[in-house]
């Protein structure tokens, strides 16, 4: 049996629109303009996993992030959380606890003129999932608990952690409304190695317990690597390669994920000159035409100048690429 | 001699609630044509001991002790007219963000030239010829009509190499980069680093290279200092810290770093905080995180010793 996702995106864009002030157009006869930020998406995450989305910035991974929880509505295509759409669910609150955000900056997240109880007490007042002063003191004790801090902890006020400690917080934050789906973008990249480690394994100390769902945003290849279970690689607003963690990374097919994953300085290959990848993102105004990729590509020719690949599944990855298609990629 | 040598420098900030040491005598050495990696966590002093070498300390901070010597000449008590010449034309300075070095107002062209007219003497037309070279070998395309632009008009990438041309057009001897790739993406990270160690390479130029990723420093530094709560806590050969760190906080920073070759169940991680600078902890500073720790960490606080091919503050090294 098929066991029914946690969250679904289907063929979802996301576009924002860039033109200039309604007179200046008409003064100066330019069109609207969009920015495609995320074009074309498809993804499904099964309970219980982490599916993790990785790319450069600007490649519409936050946009997704934000999509995932209702923060944005999609300009075409649908995402469905546990078989509803994502905006009816949004609209019931037994839903809506259902699902939540962990967000990079532990210094913005946080009110810094609340005590870190009332940070973490207040899911759990706002959807009443308990209302009598000791039932919600009790939950806040143990979520601080279960993240790391102590019930102590509680009485003070934001600006007294370290960004580690402050991220933990955000955390039990998320947690409060006991949610089955959380949305974590970049949840450690302000943070430190060594307190990076902390999150990461309290993370998915978490996911084991209580059989939590994440998607996952990232930057860091090597953190995708630890935390996934499937991956979507993305680039200019799409995903150019999606699926079983372990398989892309044994084998990326995708030239950006090669590139991508050649790009980044390992410590177990010490004085390793790296192969740049030239060129730069183009602009998600004006893409390229074809497939976004091509003027960085190694592997471009004219088909792919021309016309923008679709995706083909080869064991269990889906390839956005002509090169891949036509096995040209040696 | 090196180029480039640090002995016991302190660095003090005095505060309301008394003085602050962030940096507590710190000793390396850097060769010409050598990259060494400073490497360590927010708070460890890393940026601080680049600040205090090239003599950009934010006041009230100031060095309270040791010495920094350039070529053997002492360049941490000099005034700042002499101090200015030594910047630029000795020590180039590359910083994390690329906007905040270049002026928004001037052309790059003229911000280049200017940088090299200042220090070295040249005609309008030979540094305005220099200025193109300098953007070509740093890889901006179509360099001749491009210095005419204004910073904004380029990407974070190409911000970033016109910041570094900035750095290396006076032949400085010695570069401090601070944070130089952290602002950029993975795929142009890899283009400035390899550009960094070419360039270094071709003019024999020293590199004091600080970052937090340890990745970066893998492929691109010589030799390494860890640092940690303002001391070094380890400095060696990058081959040798990476795989047999000696001591116990390089030790466990390596395995909290994510492989990308494997993937394990948990990463090791190291409990705890770095101490805030006004409660430092006896003895050695990481003795309350560290998982070896004995009755003469608590009390006395270690110096670099000699552990196989580094050299570590840690008591576990005292006889060998």
């Amino acid at each position: 049996m098929v066991e029914r996702p946690t969250l679904e995106a289907i063929a979802v864009s996301h576009f924002f629109d860039v033109s200039r002030p309604f007179l200046q157009r008409v003064f100066t006869g330019e069109p609207r303009r969009r920015l495609r930020a995320v074009d074309d998406v498809s993804f499904v995450i099964a309970p219980g996993t982490t599916f993790a989305l990785v790319g450069e910035s600007g490649c519409g991974k936050s946009t997704i992030a934000r999509l995932a929880v209702g923060l944005y509505e999609p300009s075409n295509g649908d995402i469905v959380f546990e078989n509803q759409a994502l905006s009816s669910a949004r609209a019931q609150p037994a839903m809506r606890r259902r699902m939540n955000m962990i967000f990079q900056d532990p210094y913005a997240s946080l009110n810094p003129r609340w005590r870190v109880s009332d940070i973490v007490a207040e899911p759990i007042r706002a959807f009443r999932l308990a209302t009598r002063p000791n039932e919600v003191q009790g939950r806040v004790g143990s979520l601080l608990a279960s993240v790391g801090l102590t019930v102590r902890d509680g009485i003070k006020y934001p600006h007294e952690f370290s960004g580690g400690q402050r991220q933990r917080i955000s955390i039990a934050r998320a947690l409060a409304s006991e949610p089955d789906f959380l949305v974590c973008d970049e949840p450690t990249s302000a943070l430190d190695v060594s307190v990076q480690a902390q999150i990461l394994n309290l993370m998915r100390d978490l996911q084991q317990r209580l059989g939590l769902t994440y998607l996952f945003i990232s930057h860091n290849l090597a953190v995708v690597r630890h935390m996934a279970d499937r991956l979507g690689v993305m680039y200019l607003g799409r995903i150019v390669e999606q699926g079983p963690a372990e398989a892309i990374f044994r084998r990326p097919r995708h030239p950006y994920t090669r590139l991508l994953l050649d790009a980044i300085p390992d410590l177990e290959q010490v004085g390793r000159a790296r192969t740049p990848v030239g060129g730069e993102l183009p602009s998600p105004i004006a893409p390229p035409p074809g497939c976004p990729f091509h003027p960085r590509c190694p592997l471009a020719n004219e088909r792919c100048r021309m016309e923008k690949p679709a995706h083909v599944t080869a064991d269990s990855v889906q390839v956005a690429c002509h090169a891949v298609e036509e096995a040209r990629d040696g | 001699m090196p180029l480039l040598e640090v002995r016991d420098l302190t660095v003090e900030f005095p505060t309301r609630h008394g003085v602050l040491r962030a940096l507590d005598r710190i000793s390396f050495s850097i060769d010409a044509g050598e990259i060494l990696g400073v490497v360590g966590e927010s708070g460890a002093g890393k940026s601080l001991t680049g600040a205090a070498i090239v003599g950009l300390l934010e006041r009230p901070g100031h060095i309270a002790g040791g010495e920094i010597r350039l070529d053997g000449q002492r360049i941490d008590n000099l005034a700042a007219e002499p101090l200015r010449r030594i910047r630029g034309r000795r020590i180039g300075m590359i910083f994390q963000d690329p906007l905040t070095t270049l002026n928004p107002l001037y052309t790059i062209g003229r911000q280049l030239t200017e940088t090299m007219q200042t220090h070295m003497r040249l005609s309008d037309t030979e540094a305005r010829r220099k200025a193109v070279g300098w953007l070509d070998r740093v890889g901006i395309p179509a360099a001749a009509q491009r210095i005419d632009a204004y910073p904004h008009e380029f990407s974070g990438g190409q911000r970033q190499r016109v910041v570094i041309a900035l750095a290396l057009c006076a032949e400085p001897a010695l570069i401090v980069a601070d944070e130089p790739t952290t602002a950029l993406d993975v795929s142009i990270q890899a283009q400035i680093i390899t550009l960094l160690k070419d360039l270094t390479r071709d003019h024999g130029t020293a590199v004091m290279l600080i970052t937090h990723d340890m990745g970066v420093i893998a492929e691109t530094a010589d030799r390494v200092a860890v640092m940690y709560a303002g001391r070094i806590a380890e400095i060696g050969p990058v081959a040798a810290v990476i795989r047999h760190p000696a001591h116990p906080y390089s030790d466990g920073l390596m395995a909290s770093i994510p492989s990308l070759e494997h993937r394990v169940n948990r990463l090791r991680q190291i409990d705890g905080a770095m101490p805030r600078l006004d409660a430092i902890p006896s003895g050695c500073r990481f003795h309350p995180r560290c998982p070896h720790v004995f009755g003469r960490c608590r009390e006395q606080q270690p110096e670099l010793l000699d552990a196989g091919s580094t050299r570590a503050a840690c008591w576990l090294h005292a006889d060998g």
